[in-house]
């Protein structure tokens, strides 16, 4: 990815990077207001509110990471802000429009759990992606080989997916939802799955990768080094029902590198997302151990 | 891997050699009426008989007429069915227990309604083989086609596909395997049980043969039609599993 490196570093100065940190809010292009999701009828004891008021504006071209305890209903904003989940109240625009289903034209997904088609090849399960969205046939086989090179797998579009490693099929993953072209990508906990290592040299890749294409980001973690490593911004959700506690900013250019991963910088952050998070987590832990 | 494999060939070879040695001894004069249990010998002769001459092609020509039949009918039934009953939840849970209870009935309990129904010549059979092998194909193609991977359909949606596309290139492909197992029990079990129904009471086939040759005493060509019919279903089998294995890995 050395080479992405260099001919990147001009795409990453475009202004728009650099306008996010006094966040323009004319310049939103996800709104995300008001919304609540609840599960279960009101008054059923059952009943789980995943997910209460969130506000939230996202700037074209920002990298957020949301971040929370488990069930705090991260991915199920993620899922809202696809159009994947219909919120119970509460609304989404992109782009001044409001979500109602999903937006292929602007919005892709990387998923949590592997979604490749087994029965296709690596670079057919691209094209699979383009030709849904409706992306011309006679394009397809361009720019799928554009995009898995962008991601370092040029060498396997005829492999199967049962070939390749678990941090291979993610990046497969990656290169359908950037073959899409789409101004918005939406991961849901995409490493959650690999190994550590495996993870933190696909957070390096993607950091330099995400730079260059300047598209806006939200991507949903567990890791505190990841959401450091990545975002421009970590919002921090409450334990459940989850409401945005905070937002915190992480001023360091993208692309970012190793040296940054090791730098007290990061670990101040770390550990401040830490103070944030660890209540919230205590939370969880006492609700579980209420005798039921 | 050959190497554990070898041993298991052999005893499995070994406990045919047992038989067919058990066959011969006690068939040797003395032993068993040659009109019960003719020796190998006499068997084998007639059965390179039958091999080698024409006289058994009417017979198998509508036995195996009767089979297609019944399977492409099985198939086109099952396949359309399952799909229907797949696109809800609900019909599932209504019509997936039903199919697998009357599975459950001997459908050879039939045979004589079909007979009155359809007659003694090949429509019985077909009738009877549609039945038997329906059940495999249509539980499959439900079982496949309702446990295809949520996470497929969430993502093939979030990319834009449309109903017909998230069939054809998610729904199909990921049952496809499931499915395959239903046909191709479904073909198996469906030419027994046409073997079975031809015994019971029909104009020709070879389990008429059989009958005929055993009603007329002829019993080391009865044996020969049999061990002929043994092989019958001894190559579809093969044939079957090596058509659902290849199609698997291609669907994999």
């Amino acid at each position: 990815m050395s080479t992405l490196d260099t001919e990147k570093s001009k795409g990453f100065q475009s202004p728009r990077r650099k306008e996010e940190h006094h966040v323009n809010r004319g310049d939103a292009i996800i709104k995300v207001e008001g919304v609540s999701q609840a599960f279960g009828a009101e008054g059923d004891p059952r009943r789980v509110v995943a997910l209460e008021s969130a506000t939230l504006d996202i700037a074209r071209g920002e990298l957020l990471s949301l971040i929370g305890p488990s069930g705090c209903g991260k991915s199920t904003l993620l899922n809202i802000i696809g159009g994947l989940a219909t919120p119970s109240t509460g609304r989404v625009t992109i782009e001044g429009q409001t979500v109602k289903g999903p937006s292929p034209q602007k919005v892709a997904y990387v998923f949590q759990e592997n979604t490749l088609f087994p029965w296709r090849t690596v670079i057919d399960n691209v094209k699979l992606g383009m030709a849904f969205q409706g992306v011309a046939k006679a394009e397809r086989e361009e720019r799928a080989r554009h995009s898995l090179e962008a991601v370092g797998l040029a060498d396997f579009c005829n492999h199967y997916p049962a070939q390749l490693s678990g941090g291979m099929k993610q990046r497969v993953q990656l290169a359908r939802a950037l073959g899409l072209q789409t101004e918005i990508l939406l991961m849901d906990e995409p490493f959650a799955a690999l190994d550590e290592q495996t993870r933190m040299v696909l957070g390096e890749d993607l950091s330099v990768l995400l730079a260059r294409t300047g598209k806006t980001i939200i991507f949903v973690t567990h890791s505190l080094v990841e959401a450091v490593f990545l975002a421009d911004r970590v919002a921090v959700l409450t334990a459940r029902p989850g409401k945005i506690k905070q937002i915190i900013q992480v001023e360091e250019p993208h692309p970012r590198k190793s040296d940054f991963m090791t730098s007290d910088k990061l670990s101040d952050l770390r550990n401040e997302l830490y103070e944030l998070l660890r209540d919230e987590i205590r939370k969880t832990m006492n609700v579980r151990a209420e005798p039921e | 891997m050959s190497k554990s494999k070898l041993p298991q060939r052999l005893v499995q070879l070994g406990v045919l050699v047992l038989i067919l040695f058990s066959w011969w001894y006690f068939t040797l004069p003395g032993g068993i009426n040659q009109l019960l249990l003719p020796a190998p010998a006499p068997v084998f002769r007639d059965f390179w008989v039958l091999l080698t001459t024409s006289s058994i092609w009417p017979d198998l020509l509508v036995t195996v007429r009767e089979w297609v039949s019944a399977v492409v009918l099985a198939s086109l039934l099952g396949c359309s069915i399952g799909y229907l009953v797949s696109r809800t939840a609900y019909s599932v849970r209504v019509f997936d227990p039903l199919f697998a209870g009357i599975y459950s009935i001997p459908a050879i309990l039939l045979y004589p309604l079909y007979l009155l129904f359809f007659g003694l010549g090949e429509g019985s059979k077909i009738a009877l083989g549609t039945t038997i092998a329906f059940f495999p194909v249509v539980l499959n193609t439900i079982a496949g086609l309702a446990n295809v991977d949520k996470a497929y359909i969430r993502a093939a949606h979030s990319m834009g596909a449309n109903d017909l596309q998230l069939f054809w290139t998610v729904m199909v492909p990921a049952a496809f395997p499931v499915v395959l197992t239903g046909l191709r029990l479904g073909c198996i079990i469906g030419f027994l049980v046409i073997l079975g129904g031809e015994t019971i009471s029909s104009l020709a086939g070879l389990g008429h043969r059989i009958v005929s040759l055993a009603e007329n005493m002829e019993s080391s060509q009865m044996f020969a039609n049999i061990l002929f019919a043994v092989l019958m279903a001894f190559i579809i089998n093969g044939t079957v599993s090596y058509v659902e294995a290849r199609g698997r890995r291609s669907a994999q």
